[in-house]
């Protein structure tokens, strides 16, 4: 018996070294992407790689980063969360809602004890995200189609709270968070580290963690085996919707302003650094250590294409491309890896 | 002068399995013939040769003295070979006309769909064979009886002097059969050959004129149906010595049932409409209760019922006298109760390791917030060596394991805390002997453990090979009971 398997190894090991990377293209690709990326730029503009500059990235792509955390929960469980941007923008007005403003700001707004408004806004961002959760769980509709319509309603909170004005001011703490930096690290990186790295060991070392892998690995097995589904994909949607709150304060506060559409090119970010990481449109496969691939992907080559001399119309197209390239790639590493499985198997 | 359709010397094998064995077959113009056997004896597999869907096989086949050879369903039927398959395939949201004219829609010069013509043809077609439906109506809120009329329809509107049915009657209400049947039979008076495919030995005495007998992918014997009986039948399908039954099982099986057991479970008037009706049934503990029927009995969905994915719509479940509401798997798990179904991939998550597979069922007891991998990795380890399952290597993905160790796979989970009931649905379906072995032994070993057993399954050896006691189920309705008696293949099957 160890012989017969022995020969068996040394007969596929030709293949062996192929299907070990067709089995991890989907960690693979975007990890070479990336490393394409910084050479790429790096050559090609000296102002690229400066401490400066690597700063700067870390910081231009925080906000997305708190946000792609609960995204990727979303992405785990095969489902999807279009709402995030929309969700972000109307948490960071009702924060600013809640807080004094300048006597020149026209907006009828309701003055709190800074934490209390943090308090109310977190709040709402979870409210919004049951109200997802409720929609797609209880009565049926598919996320994408519940989370476009709070999309629409994140917007509609917006436009009714602000009507069309510009808050500024924020609570104290938010400030903090979103615009001072700790030493040389600005606070923002600090937050969305750990947000981050919080989102990785919920992923990898609990219970809840293992259940979303398998939720979106097999939904059908997962409620043969007795979990509870609809309570998972309820918690990643609420997830996901505190995650982009929280985003939204920050974000407000390190653009200093809170006014509507401010974040909606956030919508496509978010979701680009999940599955340009690698995360499994299908569920089950991916995690966070995808999103920070993808995040860094995204944020070297918006970064990178400020310092070349390029078009800057010619960016959004690029940005468009890159998404078609991961997504293609996304596909194929699905099939590929549920061929070598099955010729595993075979 | 040369009969309709002559088959001779048909042979065909999958892989090295033979799945039919120099079949002569012949169908006359305007009869209707029937063909019985159990499942695998290979009646499947000739008609999917004459429907032209199976192409590689050896011997002949005439029709009206032409040899002939279909590459594709559609070769069949442009010869005027059509099938009722048992699954409708009826689109459920279009109307009625539109299913009868699917794919063959009439347009007008402007080639757009010319709904008059449409609706008028279709009325002309149901009137002729006395289905009173209106056209317009959408198929979906149909009886599966009235569909299944439409769907033939179809098939006879696309020139089929040959029509196969298969399991026509298994989703049909008496009545309904009824009207099948005034339907067959004026088509056989049109001039038209049928054969019907059944389980349903009753209904193949009522309707058809010769029978045909299938055993192990041979023809047995060919009779007129009205000189036969149904234990005439069931001896040729299953062999006149009873000795001879593939997967090990021969002779009588004395049931031995434990009235002196608590009730674990018990179910008073379940029901679900179309699909059981009035299901009341006890299990003890350290009890193993046989549920057989044919396809589409019921007895699939109510297994699901008792594990809460498809909830009963009527009556009540008590679990050791409490009485439960199973609305969700999860309350089903917490309330004691454990399903294994039979499809495998509905399951097991086919890309992650063996030890993950087996505990994600008892996750919430080994972890409370955080997991511990190495305690799933020693108790994946020992079921992998206690059940047998090959390889044993609990970090490789389920995917690559073999469907009689995934199997293996799929019991383990429900082995670390023992469930109060567990519900196997077809647990010995599709393996090879060895791994049925196993299965058996698993079962056994779990009854003594005092939990209470459901297996739910239309294969009889598989109910005959580990059930203490065997309620039978036909359409949706318990039948019969064998309890605290001998049983043998032959009547289980006269009871179904």
């Amino acid at each position: 018996m160890p012989h017969g398997a022995d020969d068996a190894m040394r007969a596929r090991r030709p293949a062996g070294a192929l299907a070990w990377t067709r089995a991890r293209l989907r960690n693979i690709a975007p990890f070479a992407t990336l490393i394409f990326l910084v050479v790429f730029f790096s050559l090609a503009s000296p102002s690229f790689v400066s401490t400066g500059n690597v700063a700067n990235i870390l910081t231009q792509v925080s906000v997305t980063g708190i946000m792609a955390v609960g995204l990727t929960f979303v992405i785990l469980c095969a489902e999807i969360d279009l709402s995030v941007a929309s969700v972000a923008n109307a948490t960071g007005i009702v924060v600013a809602f809640f807080t004094l403003q300048d006597a020149s700001v026209s907006i009828a707004n309701v003055p709190v004890a800074g934490w209390l408004a943090i308090a109310i806004a977190l709040a709402a961002c979870a409210g919004l995200g049951l109200v997802n959760a409720f929609g797609i769980t209880r009565i049926g509709i598919p996320s994408f189609i519940m989370t476009l319509a709070m999309l629409q309603i994140g917007a509609g909170i917006c436009a009714l709270l602000v009507r069309g004005q510009i808050a500024y001011a924020v609570p104290p703490l938010i400030v903090t968070l979103g615009s001072k930096s700790l030493g040389p690290v600005p606070w923002i990186v600090v937050v969305a580290a750990l947000v981050l790295l919080a989102g990785h060991l919920v992923l990898t070392y609990t219970r809840f963690g293992r259940y979303v892998y398998m939720v979106g690995g097999n939904r059908e097995a997962a409620e043969y085996s007795g979990v509870n589904v609809r309570l998972i994909i309820s918690a990643v949607m609420v997830i996901s919707a505190v995650c982009s709150g929280v985003a939204g304060m920050l974000g407000v506060a390190y653009f200093g302003s809170a006014q509507q559409n401010e974040f909606d090119t956030y919508l496509l970010d978010s979701i680009s650094a999940v599955v340009v990481g690698g995360t499994s449109l299908f569920g089950g496969q991916g995690g966070i250590g995808n999103t920070i691939i993808g995040l860094f992907v995204l944020g070297v080559l918006n970064n990178g294409l400020d310092h070349v001399n390029i078009d800057s119309f010619l960016k959004i197209l690029i940005r468009g491309v890159i998404l078609l390239v991961a997504l293609v790639i996304n596909v194929y590493a699905q099939r590929m890896r549920a061929t070598s499985a099955s010729a595993d198997a075979g | 002068m040369a009969p309709l359709l002559e088959l001779s010397g048909i042979s065909k094998a999958f892989g090295g399995a033979v799945a039919l064995r120099g079949i002569d077959f012949v169908l006359e113009p305007g009869e209707i013939h029937g063909l019985v056997g159990e499942n695998g004896a290979g009646k499947s597999t000739l008609m999917k040769i004459i429907a032209g869907v199976h192409h590689g096989f050896g011997g002949t086949m005439r029709m009206g003295g032409q040899p002939v050879r279909f590459a594709s369903p559609a070769d069949a039927l442009a010869a005027g070979i059509g099938m009722v398959h048992q699954e409708l395939s009826a689109v459920g949201s279009l109307t009625v006309a539109e299913n009868v004219y699917l794919g063959v829609q009439p347009t007008n010069r402007f080639g757009l769909v010319d709904w008059k013509a449409m609706l008028r043809g279709a009325r002309a077609q149901l009137d002729s064979l006395g289905i009173d439906v209106d056209p317009r109506a959408e198929m979906g809120s149909l009886s599966l009886g009235v569909q299944q009329l439409i769907e033939l329809s179809r098939v006879l509107f696309s020139g089929a002097r040959i029509i196969i049915l298969d399991e026509p009657t298994s989703a049909l209400s008496p009545p309904e059969v009824e009207r099948l049947f005034g339907v067959l039979r004026r088509l056989r008076d049109d001039g038209r050959s049928l054969i019907f495919i059944s389980h349903f030995l009753d209904d193949v005495l009522a309707i058809c004129d010769r029978v045909t007998v299938f055993r192990n992918g041979s023809k047995v014997a060919e009779a007129a149906a009205a000189e036969v009986d149904k234990h005439w039948l069931i001896d040729r399908m299953i062999g006149g010595a009873h000795g001879e039954i593939s997967g090990g099982y021969t002779g009588e099986v004395v049931l031995d049932s434990r009235p002196e057991a608590a009730v674990v479970l018990a179910t008073e008037g379940l029901g679900r409409t179309g699909a059981y009706q009035d299901i009341s049934l006890r299990v003890r503990a350290g009890e193993v209760l046989g549920i057989y029927g044919y396809l589409g009995a019921g007895q699939l969905d109510l297994a699901r019922a008792l594990f809460g994915k498809v909830p009963a719509q009527r009556g009540r479940i008590s679990i050791d006298g409490r009485q439960v509401a199973l609305t969700s798997t999860a309350r089903a798990r917490a309330a004691g109760m454990a399903f294994v179904p039979e499809s495998r991939r509905s399951m097991l998550f086919a890309q992650e390791p063996v030890f993950k597979n087996i505990s994600i069922s008892i996750l919430r007891r080994i972890a409370r917030l955080l997991l511990r991998p190495a305690a799933e990795r020693a108790i994946a380890e020992r079921h992998a060596a206690s059940l047998n399952i090959r390889p044993p290597q609990v970090d490789r993905p389920l995917g690559s394991l073999s469907g009689g160790n995934q199997q293996k796979v799929a019991l383990a989970r429900w082995l670390t805390h023992l469930p109060r009931v567990l519900v196997l649905s077809e647990p010995t379906r599709g393996m090879d002997v060895g791994a049925k072995d196993d299965v058996v032994r698993i079962i056994r070993a779990l009854r003594a453990h005092g939990i209470g057993i459901i297996v739910v399954s239309a294969e009889p050896e598989t109910v005959l090979s580990l059930a203490d006691r065997i309620l039978v189920m036909k359409k949706g309705r318990v039948v019969h009971e064998f309890a605290g008696v001998a049983v043998s293949k032959d009547r289980l099957l006269a009871a179904a």
